[in-house]
């Protein structure tokens, strides 16, 4: 795919995002009869019960194995350790799946959790899908990356052979005229339940059965995989995943722009055109839509928006605001893997060319110190940002808008297009009152 | 490895995050893997802090692990040397560069010698201690250098002030109530006609830590963090110090004669007259401190005997139970601490005062001995709070680990006579919403509750059935003490192995119980 004319920078790193580890918040609430277990220190257990605030309180089925000074130094057995701890969830709670999450302390002292999750699976009797959603390597929703990658490995086979033989059975006994369906379409990535069956229905409107989800509501019902089954991902964060399906499972990725607003929603369903009959009135369906929003669209049309990047979003966030007639100015981003994202590229440097907006910058692993001065020379209208620099900001004046809600609320599909709306133009349509006109800044410090 | 959901005490390098980032001009940079850097969103987020938080990683990522982090450290500890210009750089170790074993100090004495900035290294294992051992020991590293800095540099300031003055030691950013308590410490201080000399670290320049030992003594509020502080400069320089917390009013009396006692070393000498705050004290006990006059009211007796159950850091644990028990009159069936590295002086402190003492920094504990005791108030953290929420207790939050309800905009000291009155508020109304809901239930409001057992960990036993009459018999009961009877119901069936439980069993188990 040509991504010419786009520029895309690098700088040190220097950034603040959520650990990996965080999927466990929702992930664990996805799949419903599963247990995570994050094998790791102090250090991430108080992330987890910061970070995810009430739920902790929730009796949730998450919890950590904290490694201890005899761990570090091999003073313990890693798998007694485990299977001990396994043990113990297994009593109190009886999951279908236990996952481990591996973690930075992990990964240093080298802990052999693939090697030992089969031994204690045979001792408990309950799978351990083992995920390093690390810091070392990963940043915030490349966790849920590495936990579906590791799934990938626990589908079933689905054998084209034997499933076409049980269809044409079941054609014949019921006589049915539809031949279309014999495409297995299956999508990943976690949304919750009622967005997926959303998508599903959105897609059978246009003659297409989505044969499952990766993940499913239940461990017990992964999606079947094989040579022939199609793949699409729904969310810019699962390039390891889409890898995994194509290269170990033998799938076939449809890259497409990923279903987040009415553009990038309607181009994916456009992909799926390649095995399917015709479009029923799309075009009319996006129309309707942006007429719908028009109340919001015009709030934020011929503003400016700066992304500071923690959650890999942003490309497809950024190329939906340029539609609705927004400025970027810049798209940090942690991680940027053109091949998985090139069909989103593409629809964004065409929407950029359509709307007469010029290409943002896309800055990987940004540097926030460098960001935060650039936000200050640019003072857009404003910035997506971390919890870390959004009241900074705002004091000194810049409206913000916490970047994480974007991961936690409904954005996907049709139906959330105005859900995505009502994030961004929320902070811009909050009055401040007069008290803005009088004190501007509230920032204590003369410089940043 | 142990099986954790939650903990009290955060990991070390919190501690030393906040006190860096509570002095002045301090920069922070954590080894740390991405993500690490969550203490700036708590800052800012809690604290509601309007300014960059001054904290930053230099990030082990898989190049570090695989080579080392080479210059990365020391080229970071530069650049934000020449960007922020900082008086200090704390490198700080995470429980990731523990394990590393880099030579961290060696980074330290590298970027010294290019940087404008002091640079240390904060010396603190993640794996012994935790995050309030962590900040008392970087607060000690900080002093420690600075005094040693000054002396040597021959402009170390040992001659005490002409008037009266203190030292307050450890408040600290995301602390429970410290700014507050701060405010309100000051006044006192301004009261007793005692000047302040320092207030560290919130808010100090490292410039002025060489004018420490001019105060007169050292206040340390909080047992917590600045213990160590101020045993150093008593050591090394004759300071004598305070590590009384002002909660409550017999507290706040003790800490006040206390004050004057240190007060008394030196005036006679410097000033040719000594100090009496005894009348003082009346005054403020009596009219300026609701507490005293509230403790006697008839609002108070209805207190009387109640059950409660305290559990937090030790100063605030102990202090609260203190106040409960020997102010209120209230019965504190048990009092605990998660600080395992304080327990001589929380046993010696709330010793008498209360019917069994827990230490533990396991949550399920203090959430089945609430259980267990079904009092009629709890006085502990959030996540007792939240105990109590499923159970159906009422909750004062009077201690720390903290939440963004913690930071209120209003003033809400727990220390000295302003103090006092927050806490009266704060216990009154715990009981006293309590009572409107029992109010409710005797008098068959909105109860729809069903019988539900109250304990937080799986009955292992065997379960006993409760007969569809006999549970809406018990519906009938008052809920503050419905949870008791069912329990010594079925206390009472299992004895004599029933495992049915029928009306009839019900009233002959109260019976029982009434003989």
């Amino acid at each position: 795919m040509k991504t010419a004319g786009m520029s895309f920078e690098c700088e040190t790193g220097n950034y603040h995002t959520f650990c990996p580890i965080s999927c466990v918040a929702w992930l664990y609430q996805k799949i419903e009869d599963s247990f995570f277990l994050v094998v790791g220190t102090k250090t991430c257990g108080y992330f987890l019960q910061n970070a995810l605030g009430v739920t902790i309180f929730a009796e949730p089925r998450y919890a950590m194995a904290e490694l201890e000074e005899g761990d570090i130094s091999a003073q313990l057995n890693d798998q007694k350790e485990l299977e001990k701890i396994c043990l113990q969830i297994k009593n109190n709670r009886s999951p279908s799946v236990i996952v481990w999450i591996g973690t930075c302390t992990t990964e240093i002292v080298k802990m052999d959790l693939e090697g030992i999750a089969p031994k204690v699976e045979k001792q408990i009797g309950i799978p351990i899908v083992v995920a390093r959603a690390n810091g070392l390597d990963y940043a915030f929703t490349q966790g849920e990356d590495t936990v579906l990658a590791a799934m990938v490995h626990r589908c079933p086979e689905y054998d084209s052979l034997i499933e076409e033989e049980k269809s044409q059975q079941s054609e014949i006994h019921t006589n049915s005229k539809n031949k279309s369906t014999s495409h297995q379409l299956v999508l990943f990535g976690s949304l919750p339940s009622n967005v997926a069956s959303e998508l599903n229905l959105e897609l059978k409107r246009q003659s297409i059965s989505v044969s499952g989800w990766l993940p499913s509501q239940k461990y017990n019902e992964l999606p079947k995989l094989g040579y022939k089954v199609y793949v699409c991902g729904v969310n810019p964060f699962l390039s390891r995943t889409a890898t995994t399906l194509m290269r170990r499972r033998k799938c076939q990725l449809i890259g497409a722009p990923f279903p987040i607003g009415p553009d990038g929603h309607m181009l994916g369903l456009r992909k799926f055109v390649r095995f399917l009959i015709k479009t029923n009135g799309l075009k009319e369906r996006e129309n309707q839509l942006w007429k719908n929003v028009e109340d919001y669209t015009r709030i934020i049309n011929g503003k400016s928006i700066f992304f500071m990047g923690d959650n890999l979003l942003e490309i497809s966030l950024a190329r939906f605001l340029i539609r609705c007639g927004m400025i970027v100015y810049e798209i940090g981003i942690p991680y940027m893997d053109r091949r998985y994202q090139a069909a989103e590229l593409l629809l964004l440097q065409s929407t950029c060319k359509e709307m007469n907006s010029p290409l943002p910058r896309i800055v990987e692993k940004p540097d926030n110190y460098g960001q935060v001065q650039r936000i200050q020379e640019l003072k857009p209208h404003l910035a997506i940002t971390g919890m870390a620099h959004a009241n900074p900001l705002e004091a000194r004046d810049i409206d913000t808008k916490w970047s994480v809600e974007f991961t936690f609320a409904q954005i996907h599909g049709f139906s959330n297009v105005r859900a995505i709306l009502e994030l961004v133009t929320r902070p811009l349509r909050r009055s401040k009152g007069n008290l803005n006109l009088v004190f501007p800044s509230l920032s204590k410090q003369t410089k940043i | 490895m142990k099986l954790a959901y939650w903990m009290y005490a955060g990991p070390a390098h919190i501690g030393t995050l906040r006190v860096a980032s509570s002095f002045r001009n301090v920069h922070a940079i954590m080894h740390a893997p991405l993500g690490d850097d969550y203490f700036n969103v708590m800052r800012s987020m809690l604290e509601r802090e309007r300014d960059f938080t001054p904290v930053t990683a230099s990030v082990v990522d898989r190049h570090v692990l695989s080579r080392g982090s080479r210059d990365k450290v020391v080229s970071n500890i530069s650049r934000k040397g020449e960007e922020q210009r900082p008086d200090l750089i704390v490198l700080t170790p995470t429980c990731t560069s523990s394990i590393l074993q880099e030579d961290l100090q060696n980074f330290v004495d590298r970027a010294s010698l290019s940087s404008q900035a002091d640079v240390i290294l904060a010396d603190v294992n993640h794996y012994r201690v935790n995050e309030l051992q962590a900040s008392d020991k970087t607060l000690d590293q900080i002093v420690r250098y600075y005094v040693e800095k000054a002396r040597k540099e021959g402009l170390f300031k040992r001659s005490l002030t002409a008037i009266p003055s203190a030292n307050i030691i450890g408040i600290l950013t995301l602390g429970f109530h410290n700014q507050h308590d701060c405010r309100e410490l000051k006044r006192l201080f301004r009261e007793l006609g005692i000047l302040i000399n320092l207030i560290i670290p919130e808010g100090e320049f490292l410039k002025n830590i060489k004018n420490l030992p001019r105060a007169w003594f050292n206040a340390v509020p909080y047992r917590e963090i600045g213990l160590m502080s101020a045993t150093f400069l008593e050591k090394e320089y004759g300071m004598p110090y305070l590590s009384l917390a002002p909660i409550g009013i017999s507290n706040t009396a003790d800490f006040i004669t206390q004050v004057e006692k240190l007060l008394n070393l030196w005036a006679r000498v410097i000033l040719g007259k000594s100090f009496q705050f005894a009348l003082y004290i009346e005054n403020q006990t009596k009219f300026v401190s609701q507490a005293a006059w509230f403790s006697k009211s008839i609002d108070c007796q209805n207190l009387a005997g109640k059950e409660a159950v305290v559990f937090g850091d030790a100063t605030h644990a102990a202090s609260i139970t203190k106040i409960l028990a020997g102010e209120m009159g209230i019965h504190v069936s048990c009092s605990g601490t998660y600080c395992k590295h304080d327990v001589e002086r929380f046993n010696e402190q709330v010793q008498g005062l209360c019917d069994e003492v827990l230490i533990t920094e396991n949550h399920t504990k203090v959430g089945d001995t609430i259980a267990r005791i079904e009092p009629s108030a709890i006085f502990g953290t959030q996540m007792e709070r939240h105990i109590g929420k499923r159970i159906d207790i009422p909750c004062g939050v009077i201690s720390s680990p903290v939440h963004i309800q913690n930071f209120p905009p209003g003033y809400r000291p727990f220390l000295g006579y302003e103090g006092t009155n927050q806490i009266s508020d704060l216990i009154y109304n715990s009981f006293n919403l309590g009572m409107e809901d029992h109010l409710l239930d005797v008098f068959g409001g909105h109860d729809t509750k069903g019988i539900s057992t109250k304990s937080l960990s799986k009955n292992e036993e065997g379960i006993i059935l409760w007969v569809p009459e006999a549970e809406s018999e018990s519906r009938r009961i008052p809920g503050f003490v419905r949870g008791k009877i069912k329990r010594n119901t079925e206390i009472f069936a299992k004895q004599n192995n029933i495992l049915e439980i029928t009306v009839d069993v019900m009233y002959a188990a109260k019976e029982r119980l009434n003989r």
